[in-house]
């Protein structure tokens, strides 16, 4: 049996079913899923946990799906490593990167969307289904097939189409839709309350989002039954970063670690669409929603669902937002991919040019114990490093080779003189 | 012939210049909409209102456009559906 009390709206406190709901009738607030914490401090142990699968459900215990009914595609439990050469270059001295781009669709979604989709099943709905521009759509597809429920993708017919086959080889029903992009909210909305289908990131919403908890539980693990002294976290609707932060918070009250007080968390967007940092550089809790212009259209959330909370979480864990420029994002992901050997996609950039800002200004300390978690795998936004890359041309002959070489190595040098 | 009245639920947001404006007002008088306020938090530069439009469908879809051509944000109360 799953340990969750009700569903509970974050704004007035309204408890619900444990139902497919995810807005309050009485204040239209988001609905967000309760726990019986009691039950779960009576089973749940350190040792229980490393007894569990090496996968995301080895936490089942502190997610909204009882164990047999888990999804589990082997999402999770993703290397946490020690990034000794990026650390030394930022002036880090304890630096971790929670690699996540290696998922089973190659982002993190993974982690959100087994939930929603096992909630689907127990619900007993028809369709799978989400809208989305690229990971989200690729990991419903996939999750879809292996539930075996017919899927249903959509998107603005105008999505670059590298994207759309990474969701169409699974086998789910896309829809382009030919509408602006308000357009094609407003038929998702129409579509989640009208049919018995579940849209992962709507009307599974509540169950969804808790999925994005396993990567706070995974990194205090693995850093032995600690938090972190520092966190860096993309920020498109906000939902991950709040939920790392609840996650962290659940393990220091169920006294599986000690405390998660001294964890500051920092949110990064990239400066095209950074609602979030633009209210807490004004020192706001309400977030203006904007009309994203960002290369990291993983990121590009212009009006996000837990903005306030977001916010709420800096202001709670004495963190900060920081934008990454525009120019700095590929920036980003090169440096990581040199110094770690980690290929990130376009939100792992601005996760990384925040990092440096945020080192750079003291916001953390060198010897913070500081994780920057890498969402998304670089091969899906191949096309923004693409001006970067530089082979050496030549014909088999030695001498040639040497040549090319040389008149590279001048080329280069000229660049960086 | 029977009207069938649908409820939508939305958020507006209000750029500053419009804060003082009685839009929600208008909105109700130029159009047959009945406007039901849950939730809202108007401060000096930025304003919200999270509300139920009743009404019928195609009289809301035109009362929404008319807010949004007075510069008045709409949104799903959720905040953006899509996501990367």
């Amino acid at each position: 049996m799953s340990n969750v009390k009700s569903l509970r709206c974050r704004e007035c406190g309204s408890d619900y079913p444990v139902e497919p709901q995810y807005v309050c009738d009485f204040c239209f607030g988001p609905l967000e899923v309760s726990y019986d914490y009691d039950a779960v401090a009576r089973v749940i142990s350190r040792e229980r946990i490393t007894k569990g699968p090496l996968t995301m459900w080895r936490y089942h215990d502190l997610l909204p799906v009882d164990a047999e009914m888990a999804l589990d595609m082997n999402t999770g439990f993703t290397p946490l490593i020690r990034a000794k050469n990026l650390g030394r270059l930022l002036g880090l001295n304890n630096l971790y990167i929670k690699n996540d781009s290696v998922n089973p669709t190659f982002s993190f979604k993974d982690r959100v969307v087994s939930v929603a989709s096992a909630k689907a099943l127990e619900f007993e709905f028809d369709t799978l289904a989400c809208a989305s521009t690229g990971n989200l759509a690729g990991s419903v597809s996939a999750h879809g097939a292996k539930a075996g429920m017919p899927t249903m993708v959509f998107f603005p017919s105008d999505l670059e189409r590298g994207k759309i086959l990474g969701a169409g080889i699974y086998g789910a029903t896309l829809v382009a839709v030919d509408g602006t992009y308000d357009q094609v909210n407003r038929l998702c909305s129409e579509l989640a309350d009208n049919h018995r289908w579940a849209f992962v990131n709507i009307n599974m919403r509540p169950f969804y989002s808790e999925g994005s908890k396993t990567l706070a539980y995974e990194v205090a693990e693995q850093l032995g039954w600690r938090a972190p002294d520092a966190c860096v976290v993309p920020g498109a609707s906000g939902s991950l970063f709040t939920k790392i932060y609840k996650g962290l918070n659940e393990l220091a009250d169920l006294g599986l670690i000690d405390s998660a007080a001294h964890t500051k968390m920092h949110i990064a967007q990239a400066e095209g669409c950074s609602p979030i940092v633009t209210a807490y550089d004004e020192d706001t809790p309400h977030v203006r929603p904007v009309t994203p212009d960002t290369i990291a259209k993983s990121l590009a959330i212009g009006n996000p669902a837990d903005g306030f909370y977001s916010i709420q979480t800096i202001e709670r864990s004495g963190g900060s937002a920081v934008a990454a420029p525009e120019d700095e994002v590929v920036e980003g992901i090169q440096l990581l991919a040199e110094t770690e050997g980690i290929f990130t996609e376009t939100a792992g950039g601005v996760v990384i040019s925040g990092l440096r800002k945020l080192a750079q200004s003291g916001k953390i300390r060198p010897d913070d114990l500081t994780v920057a978690y890498i969402t998304g795998n670089g091969l899906k936004t191949q096309e923004v490093v693409e001006p970067i890359i530089d082979p050496v041309f030549t014909t088999p002959a030695y001498d040639d080779f040497m040549t090319n070489m040389a008149a590279r190595e001048e080329r280069n040098g000229k660049n960086n003189g | 012939m029977v009207r069938i009245m649908a409820k939508r639920r939305v958020r507006f947001t209000f750029p500053e210049q419009l804060i003082t404006e009685p839009l929600i007002y208008n909105l109700g008088r130029n159009f047959e909409i009945i406007t039901n306020i849950r939730r809202a938090n108007v401060q000096e530069r930025v304003g919200w209102v999270v509300l139920e439009l009743e009404g019928d469908e195609d009289e809301i879809d035109r009362g929404l456009e008319w807010m949004t051509e007075a510069g008045v944000r709409v949104d799903p109360i959720i905040g953006d559906l899509i996501e990367g």
